[in-house]
């Protein structure tokens, strides 16, 4: 009988050209993404070695980082900005990628047009210049980021070099309960383990939360699974998965279709197969969450206070000056908490069911005069579902503008910085120093949280305001 | 891009012992809009460094000039978050060669050896150690050995060894890249493309 496998260890080894001896395995790599920060110093390393792109028609390529969500048809203002994007086209058309720049229609943030078009499926490894390729794993594909001598290396041999990780399972059992998005159940888990305490591992989620979830779910939690240091997470696919995936524009068709079927139906963790590390939670402990900290592990439920040095895990100088940074001191409450900006977006929170639930919430409110709403949808797919299904009345009803598709103030590279010292109340994934702005101050939360911030221009716990949930 | 060769370091060095410290602050943002790789240094922890007239923050260990080497001695988790490259150019760029700490962030090491910098990831008591030698004696000297793989406080003769992956151990002390192994490897990449389901 052959070793019981995780669903890790399945798409892991199937990918392993060759075992280094005392050294990483050489790992093929299916799909590439790439996009204009990180690739640029890639391209010119490859010129350097007079090298090929070898297999151009598995790399992707889209601007989104260093965007404008506002007149888009306009030129880039920001010459080093235009100059970035001028060189991810220039390097495309130059090596036969196939290149989704700003203006096209698929254009979006890379891990929300990836999975929108079919380019991501079970089964694959895929890789991008940016953490958050995690994303990806909510398909059942091994996803991570890699820095840019990475990208050179995918790009050149379409592999990369890299020792197995150590395997690490995390299950929520139960039901969550009102107003608790997948949002909550990352930032929950985040809030357990610490930024730091997956280090070294991958995670596959298992549980009845997971399963329940659907597709854009999953992506929210399999994004931000860097953020406790894990180098990806994963879910095993299922008929979520292919009902998503089916129909695609990328998307295998017809005989080719079904052949993958049945090999996708085989990954999945084996029943005596085993993890280095296992951890369990119950849906029930998770409500609302909100970040008080500058580290996405320091974060805890809206109508909780924020805790001592001594309750925390990451030593307490470090605590103290994130909260000197923040504006905050030990035990206060959370809720009620003033804010000046609400970012809805990024590519953890960009996604139709996102503005669905923002909306919900806003629905027949107005926006709040002390706040300054930034919405910005992942894609121009997601901002034509906007369109479509009515969230945009809604949205302008009561006061917000949509904004036009980008990373915008997830990490502030373009022109949507948050001022120094402001308040933001943000659905995007790190709340580092100064990460969306110079000084400004973020406190990361689900769609639900930040729409209930929007109206009311404080830290609210979202459920008083939902109706009939 | 090959780098340069490393084989034994010894150099005084600077500490930082805050925890977390994540890429955006090694390397903020709004400075990875260039597209070759020269100048980070200039803006390595630029928010930490400099007040916002550009003039320097007098408490911030880089521009303190009782701290200076190519050894950078940061606190656990250094270099998490982000997966910019950028962060590990703006810390070779500045002169470090090597960045100690009791725990590295999983894609910050991998930059770091692809760049040839050394992360030599030490027992949370040996990092105390070398963080109250330099406290005691700023100019106080580290030797950082690769071959052995043994990171010794020179003055006292304390050390500890650190673990490495040989093959990449080997890679530094050669100034090979991944990219020229895999690049030999070419024909048996292709055959397996061809293999794939999709």
């Amino acid at each position: 009988m052959s070793t019981p496998k995780t669903l890790f260890d399945k798409v892991w080894d199937a990918h392993v050209i060759r075992q280094v001896k005392d050294g990483p395995d050489v790992l093929f790599i299916d799909r590439h993404f790439i996009h204009e920060v990180t690739s640029p110093v890639a391209f010119l390393g490859l010129e350097g070695r007079n090298a090929p792109v070898l297999f151009s028609g598995r790399t992707f390529a889209t601007a989104d980082h260093n965007t404008p969500t506002l007149n888009q048809h306009l030129p880039v203002a920001d010459p080093m900005s235009a100059n970035q994007l001028d060189a991810l086209e220039r390097n495309s058309a130059k090596y036969g990628i196939s290149h989704w720049g700003l203006g096209h229609i698929k254009n979006g943030i890379v891990h929300v047009v990836g999975p929108e078009n079919g380019i991501t499926l079970p089964g694959m490894t895929i890789v991008c210049g940016d953490s958050h390729t995690s994303t990806h794993g909510a398909f059942g594909a091994i996803a991570f980021g890699i820095g840019t001598s990475e990208v050179e290396m995918v790009l050149a041999t379409q592999c990369i070099m890299q020792p197995k990780p150590k395997k690490m399972r995390i299950t929520v059992n139960g039901k969550t309960g009102k107003g608790v998005l997948p949002k909550d159940v990352i930032l929950y888990i985040i809030s357990q383990t610490s930024a730091s305490g997956a280090t070294g591992y991958f995670v596959e989620y298992a549980g009845e939360v997971f399963e329940n979830m659907t597709m854009e779910g999953r992506m929210t939690v399999c994004n931000m699974t860097i953020e406790m240091g894990a180098r990806g997470g994963m879910i095993a696919p299922d008929q979520t998965t292919l009902d998503y995936l089916k129909g695609r524009e990328l998307s295998p068709k017809g005989e080719q279709w079904d052949k993958l079927v049945p090999y996708w139906q085989t990954l999945k963790t084996d029943e005596d197969a085993t993890f280095d590390l296992d951890l369990t939670f119950d849906a029930a402990d998770i409500e609302p969450q909100i970040t008080y900290g500058t580290n996405p592990g320091l974060g805890t439920g809206v109508t909780h206070q924020i805790p001592t040095a001594e309750s925390v895990k990451d030593g307490s100088a470090s605590y103290k000056k994130s909260l000197q940074y923040m504006g905050f001191a030990e035990n206060e409450s959370m809720i009620g908490k003033p804010v000046d900006f609400v970012f809805l977006g990024s590519c953890t929170n960009g996604r139709i069911e996102d503005f669905r639930a923002f909306a919900s919430i806003v629905k027949g409110r107005q926006k709040a005069d002390n706040i300054t709403a930034w919405l910005v949808p992942g894609s121009h797919v997601v901002e034509k579902q906007i369109q479509e299904e009515g969230i945009l009345d809604i949205l302008t009803q009561a006061g917000f503008e949509l904004r036009q598709p980008g990373c915008s103030a997830c990490l502030a590279m373009n022109e949507d910085k948050i001022p120094a010292g402001k308040y933001a109340v943000s659905t995007s994934n790190r709340n580092f120093e100064g990460r969306q702005g110079p000084g400004a101050r973020t406190l990361l939360a689900s769609p639900l949280v930040a729409a209930a911030a929007a109206v009311t221009g404080v830290v609210t716990d979202p459920r008083g305001l939902m109706n009939n949930v | 891009m090959a780098y340069d060769k490393f084989t034994i370091l010894c150099s005084s060095a600077v500490p930082m012992p805050n925890e977390n410290v994540d890429t955006d602050q090694i390397i903020p943002a709004r400075f990875l809009k260039a597209t070759e790789r020269k100048g980070f240094g200039d803006n390595l922890f630029r928010d930490w460094r400099y007040n916002n007239d550009n003039t320097p923050k007098a408490d911030f260990v880089l521009n303190d000039p009782t701290y200076s080497g190519k050894i950078l001695v940061g606190g656990k988790n250094f270099g998490s978050g982000s997966s910019r490259e950028h962060a590990a150019w703006a810390i070779y760029d500045y002169g470090f060669r090597c960045v100690v700490s009791s725990f590295f962030a999983d894609i910050f090491r991998n930059n770091s050896i692809n760049v040839g910098i050394l992360p030599v990831q030490v027992s949370p008591e040996f990092l105390e150690k070398i963080f109250a030698a330099i406290e005691a004696d700023p100019t106080t000297e580290l030797e950082i050995n690769l071959p052995t793989q043994t990171i010794t406080l020179l003055a006292t003769g304390d050390n500890e060894n650190f673990a490495i992956n040989e093959y990449k151990k080997h890679n530094l002390i050669n100034g090979y890249d991944d990219i020229d192994y895999l690049l030999s490897m070419k024909t048996e990449i292709e055959a397996f493309a061809e293999a794939r389901p999709f």
